[in-house]
C-alpha cells in the first residue's frame, strides 16, 4: 500500500487510491467540481491541483494514482495561485443571479468561492449567455450557469444507463443538452440535479418555491416502492417542499427514483381531510364519531367470516399490526396485505431479497424472472447496473423485454424457460459455474394464479444451481406485512376471497387500509370502508372514509423488500382531521368495545417486536432461515408482465400528483414518437 | 466559432445509397468488432457528400443506428467537427483559411472577394452557387494564401486569381486546383533550390 | 547546407515518377525484410542511436518511445498511429510526404509497427487533406497489390494492416490521445495522463503515435545506418528536417535541410529572403503557431534546431517557419492566433475553456489599442493561469504566442494603447 505525505502528514492508502483520496485520508480537503465518488474521472474542472514533489507543473489530484513516496502539498502559493485562477475562469462567463438561483444557499460554486477565490473580477468582457435546452417535466435547465463539469453526462451514462445527455459543440460553445431536448426518459433522471455542482440544473417543480435555509429537514424513509430508499423530507411550516436522496450505502448509496423524489404535490392534493359517510349514495362530511358509529353499526356482532380485510401498499407496520389485532378480537380471519393477490407467506427466506442489496455487488450471475427491477425498482437496477459495469457479470432474464439498462440473455417470456431451467439446461450451467448467483423473482410473477407454482419452481431451481433466491416486491408495506401475519388464517379468505365474497353476498363489511388497487366494481353491495389518504378508488366506493396520514405525517415502521426495517418519521402533520393510522384503528376499537391493548406508539411497537423480534433491529437485516421445499404446482404457460404498466403511477399518492401525471404523459409521447420513427 | 446549430428545416428521412451503403460496410471493416463506432467520421462524411454538402439531421440518426450508438454520442461528434456542416451550403463551399500565414499574405483581401461576388458569411448566394466561410489553417501554409473549394485546394492566390477561380466555376468550368501562380506544389517559385540533381518524371534534372 | 545525396525525401515536391514504382527507383521498399529481419532491438537500438526526435512538435526522442511499448501485453494487440492531423498553422510539411512520398512512410509504418509488436496501424489524416487522403489510399492500394502489405507483408513474415482513417476538422485531433479518442469515434477531447498510450492507447491497447515525418524518416535511417543521420545536425539535434517557410518571405516553400541550419541561411537560401530584405524583417515564429515569437535580432543568427530555439526561450516546434516583415501588425497577428486557440480548444477544462476565450478578447482590445496598460499585465497574468494548469498542451500553445509578443514587442503594444488613448497612458484606467 503507497504511503503518500500531504502537507506534512504520512497516510498509507490503497493501491490504487488517487491523490485526492490520499489528501482526504490525510484529514486535508481539496475543494472540486468535476470529481464524485460514484462517476468516472473526467479530471476537467482542475479544481483540485495540488502541487507534487518533482513534477513541474500541478497535478489534478483526482486523477492522479498516489504513487508511493509522492509528497503532496496543498498549502502552497502555486496551489493557491491555481485554485483562484481556476475559479476565475469559472466565474468569468458564470451569471451573478445567485439571488435569484435556486441553488443559492446550497451550491458548490458559491461556496467555494468563498473558501478559495478572491474578492473581485479583472472579467471586462461580455459575459456568455447559453441558450435554455428542455429536459423534460423534472429537470429545469438555466444552461447560462453551466460549468461543464459534465456530471450529468456521466451520470446519465454510467449510474443510470440511459446516455441520453451529452456536451455539443466544443470550447467555449460547449453546451450540454439532450438529443433535439428530448425529456430525459430514466427513472434516476433527477439525481443529475443533486450532482450539478451549481444552478444549471435545479429541480422544475421545485422551482421558485423555497430557500433551502428556510427548511425544515426530517430524514425518513419511502415508500414508493420496496427498496427503503432513505430520503430526507424538506418542509416548511406543515408543508413537504421537496424530498431529497440521504446516503445509505446498503440501500439507495445516495440516489432516489424520480417518483420519490416529486411525488410531493400528490401529499397535496385529493386529500382525505375528515371522515365522509355515504347517504343515499353520496358521501357526506362527518364526525369521527359518526363515522365510527356506521362503522359500529356494521361491525358490531358481525360474524367473523363475513367480514374481510386488505391491506394496502403504503402501510406501516403499526397500522397492520392493529388491523390485525382488531380482525383477530371480532374473529375473523379474513385479511390479507397482498392486495395484487400475490402468493406469499410462511418462511421469511422465500420472500425476502435475501442477496441484499449492497449483495449484488458480488453477484457474478443473475436470472431475473418475471421481472422488470428498472421500472419496479429503479434504485435497485442502478446496483445491478453498477455491478455490470464492474465487469463478468452474465444476467439472463425470463420474461418481458424491457431496456433494463444492462445487456442481459433473453432466455424466453414464460413458465416454459422456468421449467427448462429446472432441467438444468443453457442459463442454469452459468448459474451453477458462477461463484455467487442469484435469482431475482418478480412480484408479478407471484401475483399469477399459479403464484404459488411459480415460486415454488424458482425456489427449487435456486436450490438446485446454488443460486441465492430474492423476491424483488414493489410494495413498501408487503414484507412487514407477511412478517407480521396479514395473512388469512386458517379457513380465511384472500384477497380473491374477500372480493369474490363481497361480490356474492357472502362478506358483509369490507376494510380497505389504504388499498386502492383491487377491482371496486365487485365489491357488490358490501359496506366498505375506507381508511387511507387520497380520494382514489378506494374513497369512491366507500360507505365510510376514515382519513388516515400518508408516510410524511406519520412515524412508521417499514420493511424492504431485503428484510430491512426502517423508521420514517413524520415530517409534517396530516391535514384536517386525519390522524395518524394505528391511532385510528386503536380509537375504532374502541368504539366497537374491543379496545386494543396499546394506547401509545411506544406500546404498539413493543407489541410488534413481542410477535417479530426483528422489528426492533432498526436499520437493520435479520437474515431469513434456510430455503424450505415448497410443494410444486400446475405452470400456466402465460407470459410473465410487470405488475408496474406505469411507473409513475404505481399508488395513490402518485396518482394525485401533477408532476407524476406530466412525467407519465411524457413517456406515453416519447413511445409514440419512437415508435412512429 | 459561434454555436453551431442543427438547420431549422430537415429532410424527413436519410438512407445511404446501396453504393454507399456498401462502402459504409467496408470502412467498418477496418476496425476491430464491436469498435464499429470507430467509422463514424468516415460514414457522417460520406452522409454529407450524398446530402450534398451538409449533414442533415435524419442523417445523424441514420449513421448513429447503422453503428449501434447513442444519438446523443453521434450529435456530439457531428458537432464538434467544424467539417460538418450543420447547415446547407452552396453548390462550391469555399472555406478560406484566415490563420495568419494566410493572413499575412492576403487572406483579408480574399475575404473582401467572397463578400464581393458571395455575399455574406455563411449564407449560400441567390444562385446556389456558392457559400463561404473563414476557416482556420488548412496545413497550406508555403502556398499562402489559399482557400478549399469542395474537395480541393486552390493556393498562391491574390484578388485577380482567386475572382479567375470563382469566375470559372460559376460559368460551370472545371477549374485547375492547387497553385494557381504558375508552381507545382511546395517548392520555391522558380528554380529549385534543393533535390536539383534528383531525376523528375519527365526524367532531366532541374 | 544538406546535399541531395542527404535528402530523405527525394520527391518532396512531386516532381518525381509517381506511384510505387518511382517510389522503388527512389530506394524505397530497397531491403525491407531484411531490416525487419535483424529484429526487434536492433531497430528500437538503432533508431535510438540515430538521435531522431519527433517530428510532431514535441521532439520526443522516437526510439526510446517505441521501446515503452510492452513487450508482452497478455494477448492485448499493439497499434500504431501515425498523426497525420498536421494542423498547426504554418506546418504543411506532412501534406507533402503523403500526396509525394507515401511509400517512405508506408514502409516505416511496417517497421516501426514490426518493431513494436503492432500488426495493425491506423494513419490518421487531418479532414481537410481530402486529395493527400486519396492519394495515400491509393498508395496503400498499390502496396497492398505488391504485396507490401498484409500477410507476410514485403515477405518479411510480418502480418501487416495498414488503414487509412480520417477526422473531421479539430486541430486539437492533433494531440495524441485526442486522436486516439477521434479514433474510436468520439470527440476530439484529450485523455488524462496517466495512463498513458504506451500502456492504455487505442481501445484501451498498447498504443504509439508518431507523426508522419518520424515514420518515414525511420526506412531511411535504417537503411544508411544510425550513424549517417547522427551526423547531420548537431548531438541531441540530429539529422534533415523538412522546413514549412511562410510569411513574408520571396519564395515560401517547404524544404528538407540539416537541422541546426541558421534561420538566415534557410530563409535566404530557399525562400529567397525576406521581402524587402533581411533587414526588413520585424520577427519570426519558427515551429508553428504555438511557440513564441523571436525578434530580428535574435533571428539574426539562430540555429533551427531543439536545443538552441529552447534557448532563446521558442521552440523548433514543427518547424514552420513564419516570417513577419516590418509591414506586419505584430499585435493583429497574435490576436488572430489567439483566434485559432479559441476556435480549436476542445472545451473540456476549465482554464482553456474559459481562459483561450479571454486571452483572445483582450489580445483583440490590444490590437485596436482600447485597453490599458495595465491590462497587459493582466494578460500576462491569465496567460500563466492558462498555462500549466490544463489536460493537454493546448493551453500552453495558446499562453506562449501572446508571451513572446509581450516579452519582446511589449512596447509595440504599449504604444498602440497609448495611441488608441491620444497620447496620455492611462495606467489605471479602472
Amino acid at each position: 500500500m503507497p504511503k503518500v505525505t500531504v502537507d506534512g502528514i504520512e497516510v498509507e492508502v490503497e493501491a490504487g487510491a488517487t491523490l485526492l483520496q490520499a489528501c482526504e485520508a490525510a484529514g486535508v480537503e481539496i475543494p472540486r467540481f468535476c470529481y464524485h465518488e460514484r462517476l468516472s474521472i473526467a479530471g476537467n474542472c482542475r479544481m483540485c491541483l495540488v502541487e507534487v514533489e518533482k513534477s513541474p507543473k500541478p497535478v489534478a489530484s483526482c486523477a492522479m494514482p498516489a504513487a508511493d513516496g509522492a509528497i503532496v502539498r496543498t498549502t502552497t502559493e502555486q496551489v493557491k495561485r491555481a485554485r483562484e485562477g481556476v475559479m476565475e475562469f469559472l466565474l468569468i462567463n458564470h451569471p451573478l443571479d445567485c439571488p435569484i438561483c435556486d441553488q443559492g444557499g446550497e451550491c458548490d460554486l458559491q461556496d467555494q468561492a468563498m473558501g478559495y477565490g478572491t474578492d473581485g473580477s479583472r472579467y471586462r468582457e461580455n459575459k456568455r449567455a447559453v441558450e435554455e435546452k428542455y429536459m423534460g417535466p423534472l429537470v429545469k435547465t438555466v444552461m447560462t450557469r453551466c460549468i461543464q463539469c459534465t456530471r450529468c453526462i456521466r451520470f446519465a451514462t454510467e449510474v443510470a444507463g440511459t446516455p441520453e445527455i451529452g456536451a455539443i459543440g466544443r470550447g467555449e460553445d460547449m453546451e450540454i443538452t439532450t438529443y433535439l431536448e428530448h425529456t430525459l426518459t430514466s427513472e434516476l433522471s433527477a439525481n443529475v440535479v443533486d450532482l450539478c455542482p451549481v444552478g444549471a440544473l435545479t429541480f422544475r417543480p421545485f422551482a421558485f418555491t423555497a430557500r433551502p435555509w428556510e427548511l425544515r429537514k426530517t430524514e425518513s424513509v419511502d415508500v414508493m416502492d420496496a427498496v427503503g430508499s432513505n430520503i430526507r423530507v424538506d418542509t416548511r411550516g406543515s408543508e413537504v417542499m421537496r424530498i431529497l436522496p440521504r446516503l445509505n450505502e446498503d440501500v439507495n448509496e445516495e440516489w432516489i427514483s424520480d417518483k420519490t423524489r416529486f411525488v410531493w404535490d400528490g401529499l397535496k392534493t385529493q386529500r382525505l381531510d375528515r371522515p365522509y359517510i355515504r347517504e343515499n349514495g353520496k358521501l357526506r362530511e362527518a364526525s369521527w364519531g359518526e363515522a365510527f358509529a356506521a362503522i359500529a353499526a356494521k361491525l358490531k356482532g358481525a360474524k367473523g367470516e363475513r367480514i374481510g380485510a386488505i391491506v394496502g401498499d403504503l402501510a406501516a407496520a403499526e397500522e397492520m399490526k392493529a388491523l390485525k389485532d382488531l380482525w383477530g378480537k371480532l374473529g375473523s380471519a379474513n385479511i390479507d396485505c397482498r392486495q395484487d393477490g400475490a402468493k406469499q407467506g410462511g418462511e421469511r427466506s422465500t420472500y425476502l431479497f435475501n442477496t441484499t442489496i449492497a449483495g449484488i455487488e458480488q453477484a457474478d450471475a443473475i436470472l431475473i424472472i418475471g421481472a422488470d427491477p428498472r421500472r419496479e425498482a429503479p434504485v435497485l437496477n442502478a446496483r445491478i447496473r453498477k455491478r455490470y459495469r464492474m465487469g463478468g457479470l452474465k444476467v439472463g432474464v425470463i420474461g418481458p423485454r424491457h431496456d433494463m439498462t444492462y445487456p442481459y440473455e433473453h432466455l424466453g417470456a414464460g413458465t416454459q424457460t422456468l421449467k427448462e431451467l429446472a432441467g438444468g439446461a443453457g442459463f442454469a450451467e452459468a448459474l451453477k459455474a458462477a461463484k455467487k448467483a442469484i435469482i431475482i423473482l418478480g412480484e408479478g410473477a407471484v401475483a399469477r394464479k399459479d403464484g404459488a407454482a411459480i415460486l415454488a419452481a424458482t425456489v427449487a431451481l435456486a436450490k438446485a444451481t446454488g443460486a441465492e433466491f430474492n423476491m424483488l416486491h414493489t410494495a413498501a408495506s408487503r414484507v412487514g406485512g407477511l412478517d407480521l401475519g396479514l395473512v388469512p388464517g386458517a379457513s380465511g379468505r384472500d384477497v380473491a376471497g374477500i372480493v369474490e365474497g363481497a361480490s356474492k353476498g357472502e362478506i358483509d363489511v369490507v376494510y380497505l387500509l389504504g388499498a386502492d388497487e383491487i377491482d371496486m366494481d365487485r365489491l357488490g353491495s358490501a359496506f366498505v370502508i375506507y381508511q387511507g389518504t387520497h380520494g382514489d378508488a378506494g374513497a369512491h366506493r366507500a360507505d365510510v372514509i376514515l382519513p388516515g396520514a400518508a408516510y410524511t405525517e406519520k412515524s412508521g415502521l417499514y420493511v424492504s423488500t431485503e428484510g430491512r426495517v426502517q423508521r420514517g418519521q413524520r415530517a409534517a402533520f396530516p391535514p384536517g382531521d386525519a390522524r395518524e393510522d394505528w391511532a385510528i384503528l386503536r380509537a375504532l376499537s374502541d368504539a366497537l368495545g374491543v379496545t386494543l391493548p396499546y394506547d401509545k406508539i411506544e406500546q404498539l411497537r413493543e407489541a410488534i417486536a413481542a410477535e417479530a423480534p426483528h422489528f426492533a433491529e432498526i436499520d437493520m437485516i435479520v437474515a431469513a432461515g434456510a430455503l424450505p421445499d415448497l410443494p410444486a404446482g400446475e405452470l400456466d404457460a402465460a407470459a410473465f408482465e410487470t405488475p408496474v404498466k406505469d411507473f409513475y403511477l404505481t399508488n395513490p399518492i402518485a396518482r394525485a400528483s401533477k408532476v407524476m401525471a406530466e412525467c407519465s404523459a411524457q413517456v406515453a409521447t416519447t413511445k409514440r414518437v419512437q415508435a412512429a420513427e | 466559432m459561434s454555436v453551431r446549430r442543427l438547420a431549422a428545416n430537415q429532410p424527413d428521412s436519410f438512407e445511404f445509397t446501396p453504393e454507399n451503403a456498401e462502402w459504409a460496410n467496408g470502412q467498418i471493416a477496418k476496425y476491430p468488432m464491436g469498435r464499429q463506432a470507430s467509422a463514424i467520421i468516415p460514414l457522417f462524411w460520406r452522409a454529407q457528400k450524398q446530402a450534398g454538402g451538409w449533414l442533415p439531421e435524419p442523417a445523424i440518426r441514420y449513421v448513429a443506428d447503422l453503428l449501434g450508438m447513442d444519438y446523443i454520442r453521434a450529435l456530439e461528434v457531428a458537432t464538434f467537427y467544424t467539417m460538418f456542416n450543420l447547415q446547407p451550403v452552396g453548390e462550391h463551399f469555399v472555406q478560406l483559411c484566415g490563420t495568419t500565414p494566410c493572413w499575412l499574405r492576403g487572406a483579408d483581401e480574399l475575404k473582401e472577394v467572397c463578400r464581393k461576388h458571395i455575399g455574406p458569411e455563411g449564407q449560400v448566394s441567390a444562385d446556389g452557387k456558392f457559400s463561404w466561410l473563414e476557416v482556420e489553417c488548412l496545413g497550406a501554409c508555403a502556398n499562402a494564401p489559399m482557400v478549399q473549394i469542395n474537395d480541393d485546394f486552390y493556393e498562391d492566390l491574390d484578388i485577380a486569381r482567386f475572382e479567375k477561380v470563382l469566375d470559372g466555376l460559376r460559368a460551370g468550368r472545371e477549374m485547375t486546383p492547387g497553385p494557381q501562380n504558375g508552381r507545382h506544389s511546395s517548392e520555391p517559385l522558380g528554380p529549385l533550390t534543393s533535390l536539383t540533381s534528383i531525376p523528375t518524371s519527365s526524367g532531366e534534372s532541374k | 547546407m544538406l546535399e541531395d545525396k542527404d535528402r530523405i525525401f527525394t520527391n518532396l515536391y512531386g516532381l518525381g515518377e509517381k506511384g510505387l514504382s518511382g517510389a522503388r527507383k527512389r530506394g524505397d521498399w530497397d531491403g525491407t525484410a531484411a531490416i525487419i529481419a535483424k529484429g526487434r532491438d536492433w531497430i528500437i537500438d538503432e533508431m535510438k542511436k540515430s538521435g531522431l526526435r519527433g517530428r510532431g512538435g514535441a521532439g520526443f526522442p522516437t526510439g526510446l518511445k517505441w521501446s515503452f511499448m510492452p513487450k508482452d501485453s497478455g494477448g492485448r494487440p499493439h497499434y500504431l498511429v501515425v498523426n497525420a492531423d498536421e494542423s498547426e498553422p504554418g506546418t504543411c510539411k506532412d501534406r507533402e510526404i503523403m500526396r509525394h512520398d507515401p511509400q517512405k512512410l508506408i514502409e516505416g509504418c511496417l517497421i516501426a509497427s514490426f518493431a513494436m509488436g503492432a500488426h495493425v496501424c491506423y494513419i490518421y489524416v487531418r479532414g481537410e487533406f481530402i486529395r493527400e487522403r486519396e492519394a495515400l489510399q491509393a498508395a496503400v492500394d498499390e502496396a497492398y497489390a505488391a504485396g507490401l502489405l498484409g500477410k507476410n507483408a514485403a515477405g518479411s513474415g510480418w502480418d501487416f494492416d495498414l488503414y487509412v482513417h480520417h477526422g473531421a476538422g479539430a486541430y486539437i485531433c492533433g494531440e495524441e490521445t485526442a486522436l486516439l479518442e477521434s479514433l474510436e469515434g468520439k470527440k476530439g477531447m484529450p485523455r488524462l495522463k496517466p495512463p498513458f498510450p504506451a500502456n492504455m492507447g487505442l481501445y484501451g491497447a498498447p498504443t504509439t503515435v508518431n507523426n508522419v515525418e518520424s515514420i518515414a524518416v525511420a526506412p531511411t535511417i535504417l537503411r544508411r545506418g544510425a550513424d549517417w543521420f547522427a551526423g547531420l545536425g548537431r548531438p541531441n539535434n540530429t539529422g534533415t528536417k523538412i522546413f514549412s517557410i511562410s510569411g513574408h518571405v520571396n519564395r515560401p516553400c517547404n524544404v528538407e535541410e540539416e537541422m541546426g541550419i541558421s534561420l538566415r541561411e534557410l530563409i535566404d537560401k530557399h525562400a529567397g529572403g525576406v521581402r524587402g530584405g533581411w533587414d526588413n524583417l520585424l520577427a519570426v515564429i519558427p515551429g508553428g503557431s504555438s511557440v513564441p515569437m523571436i525578434p530580428k535580432a535574435v533571428c539574426d543568427d539562430i540555429l533551427m534546431d531543439f536545443d538552441s530555439l529552447k534557448a532563446a526561450q521558442t521552440g523548433l516546434g514543427t518547424a514552420a517557419v513564419i516570417v513577419m516583415d516590418k509591414s506586419t501588425d505584430l499585435i493583429k497577428a497574435i490576436a488572430r492566433i489567439s483566434a485559432f486557440y479559441k476556435h480549436e480548444s476542445c472545451g473540456q477544462c476549465t482554464p482553456c475553456r474559459e481562459g483561450t476565450g479571454w486571452m483572445w478578447r483582450m489580445m483583440e482590445h490590444m490590437a485596436s489599442g482600447e485597453a490599458t496598460i495595465a491590462e497587459i499585465d493582466m494578460l500576462l497574468d491569465v496567460t500563466k493561469r492558462v498555462e500549466g494548469h490544463t489536460i493537454c498542451a493546448l493551453g500552453d500553445a495558446a499562453a506562449w504566442p501572446i508571451q513572446g509578443l509581450m516579452r519582446h514587442f511589449r512596447h509595440v503594444v504599449e504604444e498602440r494603447i497609448v495611441s488608441h488613448q491620444g497620447g496620455h497612458a492611462q495606467v489605471a484606467a479602472e
